[in-house]
C-alpha cells in the first residue's frame, strides 16, 4: 500500500486522509487530531488578523506549513468575486497555487452554488491555480467542472457538517466512472465508516473536518477515519465478489457426513 | 520643532490615526504583524510584499491584513 499515493496537481501524498483545522477548541487540540488522522494536506480559511490581540496564537506556530500542505479554502464565500479575492489573497502569503474553491448559494443548506463555482474554477485555472473544487454530486456538473481546468473534483456526501454520510452513491460512481480526475468525497461525513463507504465507490480520498473536530473523543475519531480510509482503499482494490440473491455455501458441498 | 501631520486610516475595519509618510512597511511593524505569515490589501489591491518599504500610506486608505485560520 505505501506506493499507492493521492495525486493531486502532479503532488503526490500518503494519505489520503485530508482533514479541516476548524471548529477544534484550541490550536493544541487541531494540532495533535491532525497527527493522530496521519493527513499530508490541510484545508485552512483566510481571515483577517487579530490587531488588538497581538498574542493571539498562529495556526502556522502549530501546524508547520512546511511538514504539511496547507489547502487554503474560501469557505464562507457566497460570490466568485469572494472567493477570488481570498485565493488571490491567500497565494500572497507564501506562493499557495494548490487551494480549494467553496462558493456557497444557501445560508440554511450551505450547498455550492454551482454557477459561481463554475465562473471562478475557469478565471483561477487561468490564472495558474491548481483548483480543487467542492461541488454538489451532479455529475454534469463535475464534468463541466473538469472541463473548466479542475484538478480534483470534490463533492459533497451531504450538506456541510451534517454528519448525513453519502447520500447519493450512485451519482458519486456515475461521477467516478466518468472522470480521472482525483475524485474527494468532501462534507457530510459523520463517521468513520462513511469514510470506507466513500473510498469503496472508488473515490482518491475523503476530505473531514466536523465529524473529527466534534466527536466527543477527537483524537480517537481522528484515527478511526485514519484506518477506514485505508481500509476502504484496500477493500476497493482487492475488488469485492458480486452481489447475489441467494446463499452460497462457504464449505464443501462433498463429503458431508 | 515641527508638528507632525496625522493621517486617518482603516486597518481590518478599525479606524486608526497614524502619522503622515508612515510607510505600510512601517504600519506592519509597529502592529507586530509577521509579514512572512501574511497577506496584505491597499485599497482592495494585494500588496507585493517586496515594495513594503516603498509604500507610503495616505489619508483613507484602506489596509486588510489577512492570515490563515482554522477551517473546513
Amino acid at each position: 500500500m505505501s506506493k499507492d499515493k493521492l495525486i493531486v496537481a502532479n503532488k503526490k501524498f500518503s494519505s489520503r486522509l485530508i482533514v479541516g483545522t476548524g471548529k477544534y477548541q484550541n490550536m493544541t487540540e487541531c494540532a495533535k487530531a491532525i497527527k493522530i488522522s496521519g493527513a499530508d494536506i490541510v484545508t485552512v480559511a483566510v481571515r483577517r488578523v487579530n490587531i488588538s490581540d497581538k498574542n493571539k496564537p498562529l495556526l502556522m506556530d502549530y501546524v508547520d506549513p512546511k511538514k504539511i500542505t496547507y489547502l487554503p479554502n474560501t469557505a464562507g464565500c457566497f460570490t466568485s468575486k469572494d472567493a477570488l479575492r481570498t485565493l488571490r489573497l491567500a497565494r500572497e502569503i507564501g506562493g499557495w497555487r494548490l487551494v480549494k474553491l467553496e462558493v456557497l448559494g444557501d445560508k440554511k443548506n450551505l450547498f455550492p452554488d454551482m454557477i459561481e463555482t463554475l465562473k471562478s474554477t475557469e478565471v483561477l485555472s487561468k490564472e495558474g491555480f491548481k483548483v480543487m473544487v467542492y461541488c454538489n454530486d451532479d455529475p454534469l456538473m463535475a464534468k463541466r467542472l473538469e472541463n473548466a481546468g479542475a484538478s480534483a473534483i470534490m463533492p459533497l456526501a451531504a450538506p456541510i457538517g451534517s454528519g448525513l454520510g453519502i447520500l447519493n452513491e450512485t451519482n458519486i460512481k456515475i461521477i467516478r466512472n466518468q472522470t480521472k480526475l482525483p475524485l474527494i468525497i468532501d462534507a457530510g461525513l459523520g463517521q468513520a465508516s462513511d469514510a470506507t463507504v466513500a473510498m469503496e465507490l472508488g473515490c482518491d480520498g475523503v476530505l473531514v473536518n466536523t465529524a473529527i473536530a466534534k466527536a466527543k473523543k477527537p483524537f480517537m475519531m481522528a484515527e478511526a477515519f485514519k484506518n477506514a480510509v485505508i481500509s476502504g482503499r484496500q477493500s476497493f482494490l482487492s475488488g469485492r465478489i458480486d452481489k447475489t440473491l441467494m446463499g452460497k455455501p462457504s464449505s464443501p458441498t462433498k463429503g458431508i457426513i | 520643532m515641527k508638528k507632525l501631520k496625522k493621517i486617518k486610516i482603516r486597518v481590518n475595519g478599525k479606524i486608526k490615526i497614524i502619522i503622515d509618510k508612515l510607510t505600510l512597511y512601517q504600519l506592519l511593524n509597529d502592529l507586530n504583524i509577521p509579514i512572512t505569515k501574511v497577506a496584505i490589501e491597499l485599497n482592495k489591491e494585494i500588496v507585493n510584499k517586496k515594495k513594503l518599504k516603498k509604500m507610503k500610506l495616505k489619508n483613507k486608505d484602506i489596509i486588510e491584513i489577512v492570515h490563515f485560520i482554522g477551517g473546513g
